[in-house]
């Protein structure tokens, strides 16, 4: 029974999307027409806020969106499908807003109009259940990014990062492009839960080599997008190199997409191959594959960061730990699993964005991003300060923050994947270990803004709509974390709602 | 109406962050000083109201439904005891805290953020919310000892931190897998305490949370945060820590890991090296904290190093009388608890307050050529009668406690009650050494029997010198006043705490333990 198309209803679904590209057009037109003569700034924030707007006409589109299934899982709409498109918009708004007066660059029509792209590109890897449409989607946001890690054409760290990132994702696209093929070997479709049907109905109960390659190869590509170890070597140089909004956006609502991505693609598609990491009686799958992706994320990822004295780098080292800590949730796969999971990356990236926006800040005022040029941040700006320990002490996982309680849920969650059974205790173990040792590295941040005696006692001014920005990310930060019901009362009733 | 304990401190905390830079700091004080004395007096209208010592509800609302969080307050006489100390130690922290002159209000923004952690911790009754409240004590600590401490501030400030998230890690994934295990819908201490989980968890998970509890309450061998902390802390962090942080872990101790986990006292299959059962180990470990403790202040220098470790020797008092599973070994620990918050919190106000903040030395050779006695009389004074009531002397709140706990021992350890009493005996050496040292030796001037070994050649020099020496404020002596009356009261009349407490630890919650192994 293949449903006839029904092109109407297509672009009824696309119309989020296909709204985002007309605010595209509308920037790139209206930069060139009308806003050239305008400094650099000003056309850099008239740009921003003319595409937020977009971006808010764009999530009241997708809240209104209807419930369908088009082309045998193609293109699907969903309350959770919606839930993870408002992240990546509302994550792309506060990218656009808090970065609205940077003037790194001439092309500030240009610059949009990727962001945007990445953007749209985030929401169809969300809204999809094809290989294929999954691996297009993929790269719409991948050479996106990459271009946009590149934008600053005067920086050589830029280039170099740039670069990096294009040949490591070129890679890793290659690696997933063979684990899908492989995958559509064995099951004759591109469509997830076919794919799951076609493992299940296998008659042997061995896993098929060919599945194993295809599961190896693809948790290698997917790996590679959200920066797991050992495939995390493109991070460091791409969050020290690329403009403060790009490397934003590429740790944040990238992060967002990729991660409901692997999560689908691991509990829909290859379900049946799950396989077991429990460290008695281990069973071959993509569990432990995962498992062992999340172990060497988490101590490389903590242990690496430790040294850093650049606070790009030292993030981008602790992401590489914050996604091993989020692969224990896809390691889980089940419904809580996939809200904690959820609910971590969603807060996770909002902490990411306001460190991105006070890193600008600090940068554009002692022109280096070490740790050293935050010294008396404290007396400097207060409020950027303030915030500033709010959004470390999240990602160190201290109550009462969002942090804290994406990190209770999440191992909660971990632990009740399996009932009567706790197979990933000792992932859970390794995982609250190692974020004891991280606090280490995140006060030294700390340290640096409230007690590093300081020469220079000048008042740090940020934009204003900078601070708004930063301030009202803060106490995002702390509301999620005091009151987590808010969110996941929501992810829950979506997750319910789309059944999984 | 207890609850708001916890809401005046957070509420005066944050109001202090917000208050301009430009404010007085005389301000910042006298805000914090009402906050302080907010605290202590709704505590001490909950103390005296509340006589039954039984468990009673503050506050319970849904929290996190999914989960089956609630956001609970609940009370008895336990935690009215060390609410009452909280309060007590809060108002004499912020006396002592007088001369903070460098960002003011931040000082006590941080402090104040403490104390309402700590009222929290003694008032939850969601073992959830009682590790929330536990972890942001880590942080505010970290930074009044990082910005407002001393010597080697910086590396005692991380340790210290790092020390107590390693112990709420621990502590963390025996929660979190009691949670997970036990498939009830709940984080309520009761919920949890009457679940029966296996013999197998509960001998895992005991140990965890409960050494990550005692890692905080300065167990021997993971003391070692204590004395390096309390010497760069400022003297108001220290007395908190002394006074009411090392109590959280001793407190987490009794009221999660035993409660939860009581099997995990039971004795072993197999006994290793001669130990029945983890509380043999813990049993053996407090003791030898005691006598380690005072062995090492016994040949300190430094005169706050000799109370560091002194807070070490008194804290195994604590964890011994809790591993004693008797009525009055418990009751002497809580009642230790009250009684070492108060008197560790007088020391520390006197070394590094008093003394530290005019001299500019701790080092007892240094101090002994200032004449102390005479330059600092009320000083000298409070150090003397902090000391003789930290020896045991008959009167004083230490005197009750440890011969509670000394009986508790002798019932459950005979033997260990050699080391207690050894410890006892080092303790009264190596405070009388210390005041000795920094108070009683200078040269003679009048007709002073007790002082010897005059070193001319310095006493000279301190003779001109010690005129210098500013003299005691009026907020130190009200300070001192407060917590020396306050251990009075508790040792001459020690029932106003036993008759609560007791009756609390009889209480449902801890049948647990006394289905165990309660004698």
């Amino acid at each position: 029974m293949t449903p006839t198309p029904n092109y109407a209803q297509l672009l009824q679904l696309l119309l989020p999307e296909i709204v985002l590209i007309l605010t595209a057009l509308i920037v790139m037109a209206a930069d060139l027409l009308i806003l050239r003569k305008l400094a650099p700034r000003a056309r850099f924030t008239a740009t921003s806020l003319l595409a937020s707007l977009g971006c808010v006409v764009a999530i009241l589109k997708i809240a209104t969106a209807p419930t369908a299934v088009l082309f045998d899982g193609a293109l699907i709409s969903n309350p959770l499908v919606h839930l993870v498109q408002i992240f990546i918009v509302l994550i792309t708004i506060a990218v656009l807003l808090l970065f609205a007066s940077s003037e790194f660059t001439a092309h500030a029509g240009e610059f949009i109009l990727l962001v945007l792209a990445a953007t749209i590109g985030g929401m169809l890897l969300a809204a999809t259940q094809d290989l294929l449409v999954i691996f297009l989607s993929l790269e719409l946001l991948s050479l996106s990014l990459y271009i946009l890690t590149a934008f600053d054409k005067t920086g050589r760290r830029a280039w170099e990062a740039a670069l990096k990132y294009f040949l490591f994702g070129g890679m890793s696209a290659g690696f997933l492009l063979f684990g899908f093929s492989l995958l559509y070997g064995v099951a004759n479709s591109t469509s997830l839960p076919d794919i799951a049907a076609a493992i299940a109905a296998a008659p042997s109960p061995a896993l098929n080599p060919l599945l194993a390659v295809a599961i190896v190869t693809t948790a290698i590509g997917l790996g590679f997008k959200i920066a797991a170890a050992p495939l995390h070597f493109w991070a460091p140089d791409v969050y020290q190199g690329a403009p403060a909004p790009s490397a934003a956006l590429i740790a944040s609502g990238s992060k967002v997409a990729s991660f409901f991505l692997f999560f689908q693609i691991a509990a829909l598609g290859l379900l049946p191959a799950a396989g077991s990491a429990a460290l008695r009686h281990p069973a071959r799958g993509w569990v432990p594959v995962l498992a062992i992706l999340a172990v060497v994320s988490m101590l490389l990822g903590n242990l690496a960061a430790l040294r850093q004295s650049s606070l790009r780098r030292l993030l981008a080292y602790s992401a590489v730990a914050h996604a091993g800590y989020m692969l224990i949730a896809v390691a889980a796969h089940t419904a809580d699993s996939l809200s904690a999971l959820l609910y971590y990356v969603f807060t996770y990236a909002l902490a990411t964005i306001g460190v991105f926006a006070i890193i600008s800040v600090v940068e554009e005022d002692s022109g280096s991003d070490s740790l050293a040029s935050l010294a008396g941040l404290s007396r400097r700006s207060p409020l950027l300060a303030g915030s500033l320990a709010i959004f470390i002490l999240s990602l160190a996982g201290i109550p009462p923050l969002a942090g804290f309680f994406g990190k209770f849920y999440l191992f909660v969650a971990a632990l009740q994947s399996a009932p009567g059974s706790t197979p990933l205790l000792w992932l859970v173990v390794l995982a609250i270990a190692m974020s004891a040792v991280s606090l280490y590295y995140y006060l030294q941040v700390l340290k640096r803004a409230f007690v590093a005696p300081t020469e220079s006692t000048t008042p740090l001014r940020a934009p204003n709509l900078t601070q708004l920005l930063v301030l009202a990310l803060a106490a995002a930060v702390i509301l999620l974390g005091c009151l987590p019901h808010l969110l996941l009362g929501w992810i829950d009733a979506a997750i319910a709602a789309s059944g999984l | 109406m207890l609850a708001w304990t916890i809401y005046i401190s957070y509420l005066t905390a944050a109001a202090l962050f917000l208050l301009p830079r430009s404010a007085k700091p005389a301000l910042a004080r006298v805000i914090a000083l009402l906050s302080a004395l907010a605290g202590f007096a709704i505590a001490l209208a909950a103390f005296c109201t509340h006589r039954t010592g039984q468990s009673f509800t503050i506050v319970d609302a849904v929290w996190v439904p999914s989960l089956g969080i609630h956001y609970s307050l609940s009370a008895d006489g336990i935690s009215l005891s060390l609410v009452l100390l909280t309060g007590i130690i809060a108002i004499a922290g912020v006396l002592f805290s007088w001369d903070i002159a460098e960002r003011t209000p931040e000082f006590f923004a941080f402090y104040l953020l403490l104390i309402g952690s700590v009222y929290g911790v003694f008032l939850a009754s969601d073992v959830f919310l009682l590790f929330v409240f536990y972890e942001i004590v880590i942080i505010p600590k970290y930074f009044l000892i990082a910005i407002w401490g001393s010597t080697r501030r910086e590396y005692g400030a991380m340790k210290l931190a790092l020390y107590s998230f390693v112990g709420s890690a621990m502590v963390l994934i025996g929660l979190i897998a009691a949670y997970a295990v036990s498939g009830v819908h709940s984080t309520s201490l009761a919920a949890l305490a009457s679940v029966h989980f296996s013999p197998h968890f509960q001998m895992l998970a005991f140990p965890l949370v409960f050494v990550g509890f005692a890692i905080l309450a300065g167990l021997w061998p993971f003391h070692t945060w204590a004395p390096t902390g309390h010497v760069a802390a400022p003297i108001a962090a220290s007395m908190l820590l002394a006074g009411v942080v090392m109590k959280l872990g001793a407190y987490g101790c009794l009221r999660v890991a035993m409660t939860l986990f009581p099997l995990g006292l039971a004795p072993w299959a197999n006994p290793h090296l001669g130990l029945h059962s983890w509380r043999d180990l813990f049993a053996l470990l407090a003791a030898i904290g005691i006598v380690y403790g005072a062995l090492v202040a016994l040949v300190q220098r430094d005169f706050k190093f000799v109370i560091g470790y002194s807070s070490v020797s008194h804290m195994g008092f604590i964890l011994l009388g809790l591993m004693t599973l008797n009525l009055t070994g418990l009751s002497g620990a809580v009642l230790q608890m009250v009684s070492h918050g108060l008197l560790a919190g007088l020391l520390f106000a006197v070394v590094g307050r008093m003394v530290y903040a005019r001299t500019h030395t701790r080092e007892l050779a240094a101090l002994g050529p200032m004449n102390l006695n005479r330059a600092l009389p009320f000083a000298a004074v409070t150090f003397v009668i902090a000391a003789v009531a930290s020896m045991g002397l008959p009167g004083f709140s230490g005197f009750v406690a440890e011969l509670m706990i000394v009986i508790g021992v002798w019932r459950s350890y005979p033997l260990l009650a050699l080391f207690v009493g050894l410890g006892i005996l080092i303790g009264v050496i190596y405070i009388w050494r210390a005041m000795q040292m920094a108070f009683f030796s200078g040269t003679r001037t009048e007709d002073s029997d007790t002082t010897h070994e005059p070193s001319t050649h310095a006493a000279t020099h301190a003779q001109s010198e010690h005129h210098d020496l500013p003299p005691i404020t009026l907020p130190e002596k009200l300070g001192a006043i407060l917590l020396i009356a306050s251990s009075v009261v508790v040792g001459l009349f020690p029932h106003i705490l036993l008759n609560i407490v007791q009756p609390a630890l009889s209480s449902p919650m801890f049948d647990g333990l006394r289905r165990g192994s309660w004698q």
